[in-house]
Parts: C-alpha cells; sequence; structure tokens
C-alpha cells in the first residue's frame, strides 16, 4: 500500500511536471517568436478608435522605426477625406497594350515587397480577342517578346473600389472599411490576416504579405500614407488604394503617370468637368462582373 | 461692431479674388525635338525650297513618312518659308508647342477628347495648386510615323508556386 | 450563501478529485496520451515555424486563400454538430438507449470544437492580434461578417457542451438529482443551436457571391446532411471502444439505431449533391469550372478527381451498408461503413469543398494547391490535440457514468455505499 501511494504520487507529480512544461514549452516560443515591433504594437487600438494624440504618437513611432529600417526620412501623412469628393478610374481597353509599366510603377510607389513574397497590386490579362466576360481562359503569365501581340486584348485589374464592397462586409474585425471619398482601405496593423476578405474579392483586388516585405531600401519611397503605401508587416492583407497618399493631394496615381500609351484616367466622380466624369457621360464604360451588384469605381471604357 | 463687419467682408473679398486669380499652372509638354536640330530656319533659311516628294538621303534620313503618305509630304505641315514654325489649313502659322492645332485639323474626334483630358496622357496633379502636365500628339505619336510601335512587356508576375518558399515537393 | 458556500466545497473538491483521477492510469493510458503529447509537441514546432517566417511556409497562395486548416475546420464543426443527432431523440423522445451515452457524445462534440477553433487560429496569419475578434474587447464586425458570428456561435456551442455534461456529470458525482429546470433549457437550446453552427459556416461561404461554386443555397442543407453522417459515424466507433475498456454499456440496439439514421442522412447528402451536380451540368455556365476541376479536371490539371470519386464511393457504398438491416446490425459491416463514412465525408467537405472555391481563382487562375509537410503536421497536430481532450474528459465522466467514480466512494468506505450504489446504478441513473 505505502509503495503503491508513493508510486502513485511520483506518477502523478511526472504528470504535473509533463504538464507545466507542456504550457510553458507552448507559450515561451510563441511569445519569444515575436518581434520586438510586434510586442510594440501589440495594443495598438483600430485608426478609427485613436485620438488626435494617439495617432501622432503612432506616426512618431513608425517614422522612428522606418527610418532606422531603410536610412531615410519617413514622412507618413494621415490626410483625410477631401469633402465632395468620390474617386473614379477609367480604363480604356481597346488602348492598353499589356506592357505591365503600370505593374512595376505601383510597385516602386507603393513599398509593395518584391520578391518572396513578390506582391502585385495589378494584374493583367491577357484574353483571346472574342473574349471579355468569361476570364477563364485569360493568361496572366504572357511573356513574348514584344506586345501587343496578334489576336490577343489586355485587361488589367486591381481594385475597383467598389461602392458595396464584399471584402469590407465580411471582415470579422472591421481591419477593412470605405473611406468618405470611396477609397477601400485597411488598416494593416489592425488585420488578423483570417484572408476572408481574398475569398469574398471577386476581382482578386487583395493580396496578402505571406511572409515579412521585402523592399530594398535604396527603393523605398518615403513619402507615405498611413491608410496606403507605408511599409507592412507580414501576415496581413494589402491592396490597391488608388495611390491614397498622392490622389488626396490632387496627384494622379502612379499607375497612371506610367502608362505609355495613355489608358489609365482618374478623377473625381462628383466633379462634372472630371476626366472620368467625361468618359461615363460620352463613352461606352461598364464595370467588371456587374452582375454582382458590387458598384466599382473602376470604369472600363472605348474612346469611340 | 461694423468695422469688423466691414473687416471681415473686405477679408473674404480679398481672398476670394485672390483664391479665383491665383494661377493653376497647367504645362504641356515640350515637343520632342531631335538634339540640335532646332532652329530650323539655322539650316533651312539658305536652303532652296524643294517640294518634290523624294527619299531624304543628306538630312533628316531617319524620317520615313508613314502618316497617309499618298496625300501628304513635308511641306503640308511645316511651313516652306518659315521652318520653325507648322502651318494650318488657313495659312495661320503655329509653334511646335502648338502642334495639337494642326493635328486636331484632321483628327477632330481625337482632339475633342485630347482637350477634355481624356485621349493622351496627363501626369503631376489634376486638382489643388500642384502642376498640371499634359503630354503633347506628339510626345506620343511619332508625328511622321504615328502609329505605336510594339514594347517589349515587363517580366510576369512569379507563379505562386516560385512566389513560395514554403514549397517543398 | 451558506448553499452558495457549499456548492464551491463540492465544486472545489470535484475539481481536485477529478485532477487525480485524470493523472492516474493504466500503461496503455500513458501511451496512448504520451503519444498524442508526442505528435502534438511536432505540431508546435512545426507551427512555430509557420508563426515566424509566416504562411508562407504553408502552400496556400492569393490564388487558393485557404487549404488544410480551413477544410479541417470546416469538416470539425459538422463532427460537432453531429451531436444533436444524439441529443434530439434521447432527450425530446425519451429513447432509453442513446440517453446513456449522450453525454459522452456532447463531450465529443466539445472536443471537436476545441479543434474546430485551433484550426482557425493557426490558419489566423497575426494570431497576436486575436483578441481584435474578442467581443467587447476588440472590435468585431457584428451582425455583417459571418465569420464574427461564427466566432460567436462556435464560443456559445462550445459553451454549452461544456455546461450540460459537465453539470450532469457532477450531479451525477454527488449522486443528486439534476435541477431539470437549469438545465432543460440548455439543453433545449443546444439541439438549434448545433443546426446553427454548421449553417452559420455554410453561410459563411454561402454569401460570396465571389465564388460561385460556394454561392449555392443548396449549401446549409448539404453540410447538415453530411455532418449527420460523419459526426454519428466516428461516436459509433467511440462508443465501442469505450464500452471495452470500460463498465459503461453501450446497447447494440443504440449503434444499430444511430446507423439507421446516418443512412437517412446519407440519402439527403447525396441527393442533395446530385441536385447540385444536375444544375451545374444541365445549365452548363461559366460557373461550372470548378466542379469539373473537382469531379473531371480542367484544363489538364485533375489533382482531385481520384480524391472526390473514392469519397463518391465511400459515401454510396456506406449509404448501403447502412441501409441493408443485414449489414447494419453486424458489427463487422457496420464500423467498415463507419470508416468509409468518416473518410468519404472528409474528402468531401474538406478539401473537396474548399479548395475548388478557389479554382480557378476570379481572374481565371488555376493554382493547383497541395497541402506541404507542414500543414500535415500542424493538422494532426490539432487532431491529436481533440484527441487528447476527448480522452481526458473521458477519463473523467466514464467512471461517473459507470458509477464507478463518485462523491460517496471517496467519503466513506462502507458496505452500506455498495447497496447505495448497486440501488443508484439501477434506479436513478436510468431514471435520469
Amino acid at each position: 500500500m505505502e509503495y503503491q501511494d508513493k508510486q502513485r504520487y511520483t506518477r502523478r507529480e511526472f504528470l504535473r511536471n509533463l504538464s507545466l512544461t507542456t504550457v510553458a514549452g507552448m507559450s515561451i516560443p510563441l511569445l519569444s517568436s515575436c518581434s520586438k515591433e510586434e510586442a510594440e504594437d501589440f495594443l495598438q487600438k483600430h485608426f478609427h478608435e485613436m485620438t488626435r494624440e494617439e495617432k501622432k504618437v503612432v506616426i512618431a513611432k513608425l517614422e522612428e522605426r522606418y527610418s532606422r529600417k531603410y536610412g531615410k526620412k519617413f514622412e507618413i501623412s494621415t490626410k483625410e477625406a477631401i469633402p465632395n469628393t468620390l474617386w473614379g478610374y477609367g480604363l480604356e481597353l481597346s488602348r492598353c497594350i499589356g506592357c505591365r509599366r503600370c505593374v512595376y510603377a505601383c510597385v516602386r510607389e507603393n513599398n509593395n515587397s518584391r520578391y518572396k513574397p513578390q506582391l502585385h497590386w495589378i494584374r493583367v490579362l491577357r484574353l483571346k480577342r472574342g473574349t471579355l466576360i468569361n476570364l477563364d481562359d485569360s493568361e496572366h503569365y504572357y511573356d513574348p517578346p514584344q506586345v501587343p501581340e496578334k489576336g490577343f486584348l489586355y485587361l488589367p485589374v486591381q481594385c475597383q473600389h467598389c461602392e458595396d464592397p464584399p471584402c469590407v462586409k465580411v471582415c470579422p474585425v472591421h481591419a477593412t472599411w470605405k473611406e468618405p471619398d470611396g477609397l477601400v482601405v485597411v488598416d494593416y496593423n489592425w488585420c488578423i490576416g483570417c484572408r476572408y476578405c481574398i475569398a469574398a474579392c471577386p476581382y482578386k483586388g487583395r493580396v496578402f504579405n505571406w511572409a515579412e516585405p521585402n523592399i530594398p531600401p535604396e527603393e523605398v519611397n518615403p513619402s507615405v500614407h498611413y491608410l496606403g503605401n507605408r511599409p507592412r508587416m507580414k501576415c496581413a492583407v494589402d491592396k490597391c488604394t488608388f495611390c491614397i497618399q498622392r490622389v488626396r493631394n490632387g496627384r494622379y496615381p502612379a499607375c497612371v503617370e506610367a502608362c505609355p500609351t495613355g489608358t489609365r484616367k482618374f478623377g473625381n466622380l462628383l466633379d462634372p468637368d472630371s476626366e472620368i466624369r467625361y468618359i461615363i457621360d460620352r463613352k461606352r464604360a461598364f464595370r467588371l462582373k456587374e452582375d454582382l451588384n458590387t458598384e466599382p469605381k473602376f470604369y472600363y471604357f472605348f474612346e469611340t | 461692431m461694423r468695422a469688423f463687419y466691414a473687416a471681415v467682408t473686405c477679408l473674404f473679398l480679398l481672398f476670394f479674388f485672390a483664391s479665383s486669380a491665383m494661377p493653376v499652372v497647367e504645362e504641356y509638354m515640350p515637343p520632342p525635338m531631335t538634339e540640335g536640330m532646332f532652329p530650323c530656319s539655322n539650316c533651312h533659311a539658305t536652303m532652296e525650297v524643294n517640294r518634290k516628294k523624294r527619299v531624304l538621303k543628306e538630312e533628316h534620313t531617319d524620317i520615313k513618312l508613314h502618316h497617309a503618305e499618298t496625300m501628304r509630304w513635308c511641306l503640308d505641315c511645316h511651313d516652306a518659308k518659315n521652318r520653325d514654325k507648322l502651318r494650318l489649313y488657313n495659312g495661320d502659322l503655329i509653334d511646335f508647342t502648338e502642334s495639337y492645332r494642326l493635328c486636331g485639323e484632321c483628327h477632330g474626334n481625337v482632339y475633342k477628347d485630347w482637350k477634355a483630358g481624356l485621349h493622351g496622357k496627363r501626369v503631376g496633379y489634376f486638382a489643388g495648386p500642384g502642376k498640371r502636365t499634359y503630354y503633347l500628339c506628339a510626345n506620343c505619336h511619332n508625328p511622321h510615323d504615328p502609329k505605336f510601335k510594339p514594347l517589349k512587356p515587363e517580366p510576369p508576375p512569379y507563379r505562386p508556386e516560385e512566389n513560395h518558399d514554403g514549397i517543398s515537393r | 450563501m451558506e448553499k452558495f458556500r457549499e456548492t464551491l466545497k463540492e465544486t472545489w473538491h470535484f475539481y481536485r478529485r477529478t485532477l487525480s483521477l485524470v493523472a492516474r492510469g493504466s500503461k496503455a493510458y500513458y501511451a496512448w496520451c504520451l503519444f498524442l503529447l508526442a505528435i502534438i509537441w511536432v505540431g508546435l514546432v512545426y507551427y512555430l515555424k509557420q508563426h515566424n517566417v509566416g504562411l508562407v511556409e504553408t502552400n496556400m497562395t492569393d490564388q487558393v486563400s485557404w487549404g488544410l486548416y480551413i477544410a479541417n475546420f470546416t469538416y470539425l464543426v459538422g463532427m460537432a454538430a453531429a451531436a444533436v443527432l444524439l441529443v434530439i431523440p434521447s432527450y425530446i423522445y425519451s429513447f432509453k438507449p442513446i440517453k446513456e451515452i449522450v453525454v459522452l457524445g456532447e463531450l465529443f462534440a466539445a472536443s471537436s470544437i476545441v479543434m474546430a477553433i485551433l484550426f482557425v487560429m493557426v490558419d489566423l496569419g497575426r494570431l497576436d492580434r486575436f483578441w481584435h475578434m474578442v467581443p467587447f474587447i476588440g472590435l468585431m464586425h457584428f451582425p455583417e461578417s459571418l465569420l464574427a458570428w461564427d466566432v460567436l456561435v462556435l464560443n456559445g456551442y462550445l459553451f454549452l457542451n461544456l455546461l450540460i455534461p459537465v453539470y450532469l456529470l457532477v450531479k451525477f458525482y454527488y449522486r443528486k438529482e439534476p435541477n431539470w429546470k437549469f438545465i432543460l433549457p440548455f439543453i433545449l437550446a443546444s439541439v438549434p443551436w448545433a443546426v446553427g453552427i454548421h449553417t452559420v459556416t455554410a453561410f459563411l461561404y454561402n454569401g460570396l457571391a465571389a465564388r460561385p461554386f460556394w454561392n449555392a443555397s443548396i449549401l446549409a442543407p448539404r453540410f447538415l446532411a453530411s455532418a449527420l453522417c460523419s459526426g454519428p459515424a466516428i461516436m459509433i466507433i467511440i462508443f465501442q471502444i469505450i464500452r471495452k475498456i470500460s463498465a459503461i454499456k453501450v446497447e447494440d440496439r443504440a449503434l444499430f439505431k444511430i446507423a439507421e439514421l446516418i443512412a437517412y442522412a446519407m440519402f439527403i447528402n447525396l441527393f442533395l449533391l446530385s441536385a447540385e451536380l444536375f444544375k451545374e451540368y444541365y445549365s452548363n455556365t461559366i460557373h461550372i469550372a470548378p466542379l469539373k476541376y473537382l469531379f473531371e479536371g480542367l484544363h489538364g490539371h485533375k489533382q482531385l478527381v481520384p480524391w472526390i470519386w473514392a469519397a463518391m464511393a465511400m459515401n454510396v457504398i456506406a449509404f448501403f451498408l447502412f441501409l441493408i438491416p443485414g449489414t447494419r446490425k453486424r458489427l463487422a459491416t457496420l464500423n467498415l461503413g463507419c470508416l468509409l463514412v468518416i473518410i468519404g465525408v472528409w474528402i468531401e467537405k474538406g478539401p473537396g469543398f474548399v479548395i475548388p472555391g478557389f479554382v480557378p481563382d476570379p481572374l481565371g487562375e488555376i493554382y493547383v494547391y497541395i497541402p506541404n509537410p507542414l500543414e500535415l503536421m500542424v493538422s494532426f497536430g490539432i487532431w491529436a490535440v481533440g484527441l487528447l481532450v476527448f480522452t481526458l474528459l473521458m477519463k473523467v465522466a466514464i467512471p461517473i457514468e459507470a458509477g464507478e467514480f463518485s462523491h460517496v466512494s471517496y467519503v466513506e468506505r462502507s458496505s452500506r455505499r455498495e447497496e447505495e450504489d448497486q440501488a443508484w446504478r439501477q434506479g436513478s441513473f436510468r431514471k435520469f
């Protein structure tokens, strides 16, 4: 009896120790695998819930961090939407030659990760002439010596900044929302990385930082917006913002400026004299997957 | 109190007029000129005018006219007497910086769209006090050979397999 | 106040006794637990790598952004919901043979939910921001986001499925009549709640117009039907193990009854699937692409085809095994049927459901997703966690249900106890 009790005790002790080490073993490496930055940001509030002062503190922290990391002085804007603006985009389909200049201009402007993972906000699809709706036969990886190729047309797709965005609807934590000027933005520090929005987007407008983003310091763009092109972190979702850092200052998005054929147009949908309104009022314009009722503010059109 | 209102009104009016008078800088891209060619009159002023259609052998050998060439030759657009100017149908002479007016004589619809900012390209700022920069027709289309030339495309995106370190097959 | 203090004392006492019960066991018990802990450890090591480097360590991409984790999650929610199958007839229709084992079924549901929640957590890119999803502390997008709904209903279901069996077990332990006025509302709530968790999980996919494969209103009923196949099937097997290694008696009659219910559920499942197949193939719109990828391959990519046809075969064979009384009422064929259902439904509603939703992606791209070793290891780890949780729960629940583990036996070791035991085993327990 005595012996049995003793044995039981040691067994019990063994099991207790085992379970304790398991719990400790589970939490310690988890905590230690968090970087200092992640620990600092752990309690950071949602962008909308921060007071003006709290925002200032966060901006200062980020500016210091980015400057240290990339060796450049950063300016992080939190400029709010301009009243009476609703940004809209126009893309002339018959003029796009599929050269992908926009894709890489976007990557440079927006501090996207360059490789492993490579993050592109714009995808240019090559379609056989004669189709436009069924994208199932589209080619994303065409690489001929010269474009345009005979028998094909090109359809660049990026975030369509829907007026009724399904991605915003599904986000479980409000990490993404539509700004008053119609831009769909992400609080990269609030996103939990569930990727439900990627599943919900009918345009593949959202991409994910599958690993720590990779930006060569000499190529980094230090003029950034908090909700736009600031350098991001791993495992948060990422998307086109129509270059929020530019358009809120009245400047064309980077893809518009990069296009060698003038395919890309931009403007304020509420301004009857804007270029985008000229397109909608006078040209044959349509939007991708209109049947889904997402009301994109990205208009494809034909000039004549 | 009245003085205050008057002051406020004056200030308001001042700002109102000042802001409307504040110039919005609109700038055209400089027309693309072959280096060292302009002004054309440097050479042409002393040369005899030759209206004959011919292959240019001594100078301008790079120009091969592919722009409705069956019904057009140099001096239909360039002024014969003043080579530093372009000539409209009505005989008006214009600078190279205004070449779009000449283009617009045939391409009226495109000209209309270009003026609206639709055809062609604009860079810089479209709103606010920033500088607007408009491309001329000739900045994109070679006037002697306006059809767009094919380009080498930028590389395709990585395929998802290449983009992933974690792939271990 | 006095009563409350009494309750606290009782609870603390029960808790202490439970811990010591869990810590003691046979060699086989220790070996089993250590085996599970070893798998958990391996899974954890792999998960830490993923947590460190990012989800790039998995084979998921922007094209197929959910994979094995979410596939397992979907399947396990179904498993958990299946507890309802045992709850409905036992509590409401007082079908005696099932009633005795219903507590075990609910604990099984709780273990499944634990696994389901873990699968969502390892799928999160930013586990450190998990608190953003916690009601009142974070910023929940309720009621717009179905994922927010899912967090609420799953945790609610976990709460119900721990509360009900634990309450009943504690009462059994102290040999007291459960306060039905208190617990019955929870039991009644758990029935629609089980339907709810699986409906919400189905709606999670169903609501996405971007993914035509999921955007079919038949989804929620299909989910429920397939859940009512796989969950009970796994429980038939678990009950047989339990009755072999413990004093708990589970009548064959109960197992056969469950099997019969599986047959009906499987019929509905296959019928709904064929309705979906008819609609897609007869109308033959461009939205058929994912279904084609699954059943016959798309543009030469046939990775899922052998899997789904194997699953179809398993489900159909199992259906007939459970339908024909001769094979249903023989344990060998019954168990074969259970195995086929468990695997068949896992393929159909795990990878066979989640992956085609992403192939082709909304811009027509095809990425062939096959989970990598890391995903497999992490998944095994989570399954091991679930099994361990279930084992430990059973370690306590079985002796209580069998009447071996009770307050009486602890307090006094008199001959009277034996009589009491006997009387209770025949009387109260059967009556409950």
